[in-house]
């Protein structure tokens, strides 16, 4: 028989052992607050390219192709500023601050949107991959190494050329490309969460495919695909320059900042920084979201400054 | 072992001289930002050839004790106060080179997961004799010698050349005797024993204590034995130290401690084990597993010719060593690994081989519970959506009419309405496991595989989480298929027990006649490996195999 002496031991002793619990927005402001010099910097910068690339028609001071009767016109004279024009004009005579506030908001809109669309792509076949195993991850898998074996901006090029540069053929060419390296990650991270219980568990309750990737993998999975989102959108985002520098990405008029690079390269030789400005625009974003995913990882990484 | 391998640095060593003295032990952890204190001023003093057990709940502080014990404090940890004199030097003054100097030389130590303390990537041998080696105690080829003598006293198979496999290449058993080994083989003068034995068999438990008690009796060599087990703790120690929240609760000899522990905290350790359950028949059978062959990939048999039978709101305990195919009858039984032959009837009626023919309502009456609560819950899901998804899914429920009840089900596990919104992370290991259990309720089930559920857990909680099963058990009338190898929780809970070895059923029956006279030998090897609180149990099991011969355990 079993003896009543449990002083040690009772479950409204157990209840009593609680933790307080934080709001998400108290973790979040903790974390933030803790969060190093470089990771603000970069969290600032983003926000302002985000700000000016929502607000672009209101911020800038001419329409995106308003064509001026002085092409090249540098942003500073020998006698001091042009007042109409505070970055100079371009090889048309179009402004240079306006082509930048445009720039800002069809770059990154192209890059986030293929950045998105990648992830949709790798991220679903990735967590299917992981689940099915089988035949179905060897087809994928194998699939995706082939893909990987061609350079990417060399088939990119090839393929925008075979259906041609309109912005959608670019989104969706480069975000299937891209979804390679998403796959491989995904697959990998999801893997280990997958031979969890509570995967099984689902799976014994009933529950559909769906269930399981959206609500059992997913939330486990998000901390390396967050910080692979930020990198990822680097990528794309040098990428698209890259095509539209050479010429078959976002096509005339529309404000891009890699086509702008080229059209005013030229410029160089004469001694403006005026090409230099969208370039500088892809580097300092680059730099910042680079800042912000560095940290994030740091965080979930686990690579902790032991105490 | 040869008389020509004796230590050499044990020559002038006499049992009884003091060796390590630990005063006032404090060690401070860093967690939330802030230090907490672990162990808060204990006091530890070892002589030679003597054996001392720590034992305490998980977060009892006994690891860092033992730890501290080589001046080492973990990352994240520190030692805030105290003096640590081993032989006569204070380890707390020491440089961190003079420390080093002692550790694997003079103090070696034990970890409890041999698996994930060797590298994979070199062979058994060389990782044993690599601390002799590097402090230069003995040449590599006299060391490699004595390794081989040494897994010859601690009864590993093929001595001359087990060292050069590697360790994935070793069972689990195996590689926790070459750790003991390793820890040997410098000829220490104190070993830190952290649960050793804990992830091993009981039939495997029993060879590993007996090489160990051995080796550490022949060269008189002190040893602190951290474990949760108190039966285990019997066997090995001179004297015993209860732990409790990082305070001594108490102190004394084995034989005084056992007999007559004083204070309350011992006494309710002590009762734990004493749970018994009435059994009773029945003869409305619920679940009837016939005549099931099972294989994983179809190559190597798991389960062969399984039958076993369940009676409505009864618990069958299904017993076994590892390997013997307990979880994957239960696999079968759910339908995860469809069965090669046989069936599974449930209510009468042939349930579907594979998970995916099963109706929800099959899949509804069937519920499981995991013996790992951590990963057996999504990280990420509150206990709302842990235990209220059942409710949704099954039940249609939704809203608040699904809260009211997850709210009733918490009532029911004993907890309160607070833990609604909390994360898995944010509960006790007692708590997640309640979680667990309030889950598989929520579907309304007739029928509860608990797979191992306690052996992950404390005494105490355990002691808490049987009693909560046997009262849902009569309050709902479940029936419960016991995944377990401990034996006191086969007494604690079960009606009749299933003995499984080798993919294969010993026998199935009442409880009371399964565990008393006349045995099966199998199930007689496994019901004399278990650990009694008697600390001569395992003297006079040895003797009694010596003399009976008999069969030995499977996997070693």
């Amino acid at each position: 028989m079993s003896t009543e002496t449990n002083q040690g031991y009772s479950a409204a002793a157990e209840v009593g052992n609680v933790r307080a619990r934080r709001t998400f927005a108290d973790r979040a402001w903790r974390e933030l607050k803790k969060a190093p010099l470089t990771a603000w910097f970069g969290m600032i910068v983003i926000l302002m390219y985000f700000i000016i690339a929502v607000f672009a028609p209101l911020l800038a001071p001419y329409e995106e192709s308003q064509v001026f009767e002085v092409p090249y016109a540098p942003a500073v004279y020998e006698d001091g500023w042009d007042p109409r024009f505070f970055f100079g004009t371009d090889q048309l005579g179009r402004d240079m601050l306006t082509r930048l506030i445009y720039g800002a908001r069809n770059t990154i809109g192209i890059a986030v949107a293929t950045t998105l669309l990648a992830f949709f792509i790798g991220g679903g076949l990735g967590i299917l991959a992981s689940i099915q195993r089988g035949w179905f991850d060897q087809l994928i898998s194998r699939a995706v190494d082939v893909l990987m074996a061609i350079p990417s901006l060399i088939f990119a090029l090839m393929l925008l050329s075979v259906f041609g540069s309109t912005i959608l053929n670019l989104i969706i060419i480069i975000a299937v490309l891209d979804s390679t390296r998403v796959f491989r990650l995904t697959r990998a991270v999801a893997l280990n969460v997958v031979v969890m219980d509570y995967v099984e568990a689902a799976r014994l309750r009933g529950e559909g495919l769906g269930w399981v990737m959206r609500r059992e993998i997913l939330p486990n999975i998000m901390p390396p695909l967050v910080a692979e989102f930020g990198l990822r959108f680097c990528f794309v985002f040098l990428t698209i320059a890259s095509l539209s520098f050479l010429g078959v990405g976002v096509q005339p008029p529309t404000a891009d900042w890699g086509s702008m690079v080229r059209e005013n390269a030229t410029l160089i030789t004469y001694g403006s920084f005026t090409p230099l400005l969208p370039a500088g625009a892809i580097a300092l974003l680059t730099v910042a979201v680079n800042f912000v995913v560095d940290w994030f990882l740091h965080k979930t990484s686990g690579l902790r400054d032991e105490h | 072992m040869n008389t020509n391998s004796k230590p050499r640095n044990g020559g002038g060593r006499t049992k009884g001289e003091l060796l390590l003295e630990m005063r006032d032990i404090c060690i401070d952890g860093f967690s939330d930002d802030q230090w907490h204190e672990i162990v808060k001023g204990v006091d530890v003093t070892l002589h030679r050839g003597e054996i001392l057990g720590v034992i305490g709940e998980s977060g009892a502080g006994k690891s860092t004790l033992g730890l501290a014990a080589m001046g080492f404090a973990k990352p994240g940890c520190r030692i805030s106060s105290g003096t640590v004199v081993f032989d006569g030097m204070d380890l707390m003054a020491a440089s961190e080179a003079e420390r080093r100097k002692l550790r694997g030389s003079r103090i070696a130590y034990v970890a409890q997961s041999a698996a994930a303390s060797f590298n994979p990537a070199h062979q058994l041998i060389n990782q044993v004799t690599e601390a002799t080696v590097r402090h230069g105690i003995r040449p590599r080829e006299d060391a490699e010698q004595d390794a081989k003598e040494l897994f010859a006293a601690l009864q590993l198979p093929d001595p001359e050349n087990i060292g050069y496999r590697f360790p994935h290449q070793v069972s689990g058993g195996q590689l926790q005797r070459a750790m003991t080994a390793m820890a040997m083989s410098s000829r220490p003068d104190l070993i830190i024993f952290d649960e050793p034995t804990t992830a091993l068999d009981v039939t495997t438990q029993v060879e590993v204590l007996a090489a160990m008690r051995d080796i550490v009796d022949q060269f008189h060599t002190a040893a602190i034995y951290i474990t949760h087990d108190l039966a285990v703790v019997a066997q090995m120690a001179d004297k015993i130290k209860v732990l409790r929240y990082g305070n001594t609760v108490e102190e004394a000899d084995t034989r005084v401690m056992l007999k007559e522990p004083k204070e309350t905290y011992t006494k309710t350790l002590w009762a734990v084990r004493s749970l018994y359950k009435e059994e009773d028949s029945s003869e409305d059978i619920i679940l009837r597993v016939h005549d099931v062959d099972a294989s994983y990939g179809g190559v190597v048999k798991v389960l062969e010719n399984v039958t076993i039978q369940v009676p409505r709101g009864r618990t069958v305990a299904v017993v076994g060593e590892s390997g013997s195919g307990k979880s994957t009858t239960a696999r079968v039984i759910t339908g995860l690994l469809p069965p090669m032959k046989g069936e599974v009837y449930f209510n009468g009626e042939p349930l579907p081989k594979a998970l995916k023919d099963r109706s929800k309502t099959q899949l509804q009456k069937i519920q499981m519970i995991y013996q790992m609560a951590d990963t057996a819950m999504n990280p990420r899901h509150t206990v709302r959506d842990i235990i209220g998804r059942p409710l949704e899914f099954y039940l249609g429920l939704s809203g608040a009419a699904r809260d009211r009840k997850v709210v009733e089900l918490l009532d029911m596990i004993e907890l309160t309405e607070e833990f609604i919104d909390r994360l898995p992370n944010e509960l006790s290991g007692g708590q997640k496991q309640r979680i667990c259990i309030a889950r598989a309720l929520a579907a309304e089930p007739e029928f509860i595989i608990c797979d191992e559920v306690t052996s992950a857990l404390d005494q105490i909680v355990q002691e808490g989480i049987l009693k909560l099963l046997l009262r849902l058990q009569k309050e709902l009338n479940l029936t419960y298929l016991f995944i377990t190898h401990d034996i006191a929780t086969v007494e604690a809970i079960s009606d009749e027990i299933v003995v499984m070895f080798q993919g294969g059923v010993i026998e199935q029956g009442m409880k009371s006649d399964i565990l008393h006279p006349p045995f099966e030998p199998y199930t007689n090897l496994l019901l004399s490996s278990v650990p009694q609180m008697d600390p001569d149990w395992l003297d006079n099991l040895l003797d009694k195999r010596e003399k009976e011969g008999g069969m030995t355990s499977s996997g070693n």
